[in-house]
């Protein structure tokens, strides 16, 4: 359960997110949509704890992200947007290695490795070095290190950006599958589609505020829009007078 | 505790397996060093000696007007040989480089000599050029003390002692040791273990902050439960790691090194034995700490890897900086020189290669120093490692 409160943040001049509110609770995929630079990114950094906010709260379990912040991010498994792996290492070091710094001890760290890598469908190329890996398989590997100790809050930035057909549809079974096992998956996103198909919740952001936050049926009566895109068009414009 | 032990182990084998920085760790630094300096030291030592050995071919112009001082010059193993035709073409011979030294004698110096008014001898060299100004010293010298021998016969002549032409007996007394006077000239040596302790640790302390975040690895690991703390701590130890093992590889390279030199020929012995090998490596570790700390602070002030290598190649020459100030104004070891790191690491090494003995409480504050401004350091990495401003 995640839940987020009046949250604002500011990088020097420019006011990235201006009083977010919001709640993804647990079993249901909440989707965070909007346009590039709407505050989205910045959002998420908040609540993996990389970034303090200027105000606002924000809880992970309870968990202050401030106050508490390791006990937050003890229940998170983070994707930042274009994560990196360590080039030398192969795969299965890669997860082993946030296994270990997750606290999870010896004995656990391989079973809990070789689960994920099943989960993740990541077999093949596991006992390889990651230099040279396509950018799916280094998205699952990214994925796979931060599911790894099996957080119960799944926080993911952008995860399908660059990723070809078979690839995305894993990636929404995986999302789906983390659903069903009662876990708060939180995404953000800029494609339409993959929200609509997905999320049980959707927020709109733009501005760095919240311009709607409903199922996606609800934002198609409440904006009179068939479709979505045109739902989305119309929920930022009417953000913009404000 | 696990969780830097867990960094430290995975940077270890991570940078292991990184071609780039064994090759600087392994390779570069330590061997780098030793072999510049066994190369220069070789050459400079075969130039001086063989100069005394050595028939030095000497052009005459005018060699039938001396023949006595040609034969006394040729008792002295210079061979006397064909000048150019004439003083101008001598002048330009030598402005050319086509002979490094001419002698002229002039037709008169036969008659000025009998005469008794000091006999012209002329002595063409650029003394620019290192060679010909050793070669000029040379003849020089001989032409000097053929100079005083006919003084000494002219005196003689008239019943005077020559001794009246040497009111001084200049007696000189070196209390130099042949381990000492080796102190001078490998005394440089302390710059290239520095060196070689810097540069094994280098790309790691890259790695640590500008490669983490270039790569993008630097903020899901920032969202791991762990604290920054932890993290810098063992990316430090394991910076530290490395540099030891470049510093052991670099004294044990110098030290086979040291076994190609002709040292003994020039009068020194250095004292650099397997217990030196050790005490050097005890002395200078101290260093690795504030090494490891300095460079991973540097690096994570910089925005990517290329301007990261840029301001460290600035940290790799700073220590240069003491050791030559102390070097150029010749001061010798004080108490206060002990709290500047780099600067006591030398100091301390130099007197141990004189085989002088060391003083227990320059070696203390060297190392006490030493290390608390290193853990000043590290410190400060781990405040830096904190804030937001990491990220970029």
């Amino acid at each position: 359960m995640i839940r987020v409160s009046g949250l604002h943040k500011s990088f020097g001049a420019v006011h990235a997110v201006r009083g977010v509110s919001f709640d993804a609770p647990d079993g249901k995929i909440t989707g965070l949509l909007g346009p590039n630079g709407a505050g989205k990114s910045t959002t998420l950094r908040v609540l993996y704890t990389v970034l303090k906010p200027d105000a606002g709260t924000a809880t992970i379990d309870g968990a202050d992200v401030v106050a508490h912040s390791l006990d937050a991010r003890r229940r998170v498994g983070a994707l930042p947007h274009g994560s990196g792996l360590y080039p030398h290492l192969t795969a299965r070091e890669n997860i082993a290695y946030y296994a270990a710094l997750c606290g999870l001890g010896c004995d656990s760290i391989d079973e809990k490795v070789d689960n994920i890598i099943e989960l993740l469908d990541i077999g093949d190329f596991a006992e390889r070095r990651t230099k040279g890996f396509s950018h799916g398989q280094r998205t699952k590997v990214a994925l796979a290190r931060s599911l790894v100790h099996d957080p119960q809050n799944i926080i993911l930035d952008e995860p399908s950006n660059g990723l070809d057909v078979m690839a995305t549809r894993s990636l929404r079974e995986l999302i789906l599958k983390l659903k069903g096992a009662g876990r708060c998956v939180l995404f953000s996103s800029h494609v339409m589609q993959e929200v609509a198909a997905l999320c049980d919740d959707i927020v709109i952001i733009a501005g760095g505020k919240v311009a709607m936050h409903d199922t996606a049926e609800g934002i198609r009566n409440r904006t009179d829009c068939d479709d979505l895109e045109d739902a989305f068009v119309k929920a930022i414009h009417e953000m913009e007078p404000t | 505790m696990r969780t830097p032990v867990t960094v430290f182990r995975k940077e270890v084998l991570d940078n292991f397996r990184d071609r780039r920085t064994l090759i600087s760790a392994l390779l570069m630094g330590p061997l780098f060093g030793p072999l510049l300096f066994a190369f220069v030291i070789n050459l400079s030592i075969e130039r001086s000696l063989s100069d005394v050995d050595k028939t030095l071919e000497l052009p005459v112009i005018g060699s039938d007007n001396a023949p006595n001082l040609m034969r006394y010059l040729q008792s002295r193993n210079i061979d006397i040989v064909a000048g150019p035709a004439d003083r101008a073409a001598a002048l330009e011979a030598v402005r050319t480089g086509t002979h490094d030294i001419v002698i002229v004698v002039p037709a008169e110096y036969g008659q000025q000599l009998a005469d008794g008014i000091p006999a012209r001898v002329e002595l063409i060299s650029d003394q620019a050029n290192a060679q010909a100004g050793r070669e000029a010293r040379r003849v020089r010298n001989a032409l000097r003390i053929y100079s005083q021998e006919i003084a000494a016969i002219r005196l003689s002549a008239r019943g005077i002692s020559p001794l009246v032409l040497r009111p001084l007996n200049i007696d000189d007394i070196d209390l130099s040791t042949p381990s000492g006077r080796s102190g001078i000239l490998l005394g440089m040596m302390s710059y290239f273990f520095i060196f070689a302790l810097l540069m094994g640790g280098m790309y790691l302390a890259i790695d640590t902050t500008a490669g983490e975040r270039e790569r993008g690895s630097l903020e899901p690991l920032l969202a791991l439960p762990v604290t920054r703390d932890q993290l810098i701590l063992g990316k430090i130890a394991a910076t530290c790691v490395f540099m030891a093992l470049s510093l052991a590889l670099s004294l044990c390279s110098f030290f086979v090194a040291l076994k190609f030199m002709p040292l003994q020929q020039l009068g020194m012995t250095p004292n650099f034995g397997p217990d030196v090998l050790i005490a050097a490596f005890l002395i200078l570790s101290p260093f690795i700490l504030l090494g490891a700390a300095i460079m991973t602070l540097v690096a994570s002030f910089t925005k990517s890897y290329k301007e990261a290598q840029t301001w460290l190649s600035i940290v790799l020459i700073a220590p240069t900086l003491p050791i030559l100030i102390v070097s150029i104004l010749t001061l010798r070891p004080r108490l206060e020189f002990m709290f500047v790191p780099s600067l006591s690491q030398h100091l301390l090494l130099v007197d141990m290669i004189k085989n002088e003995p060391l003083n227990a409480a320059h070696v203390g504050i060297s190392v006490a120093s030493t290390l608390a401004i290193g853990a000043v350091l590290t410190w400060l990495c781990a405040r830096l490692y904190r804030r937001e401003g990491l990220l970029g």
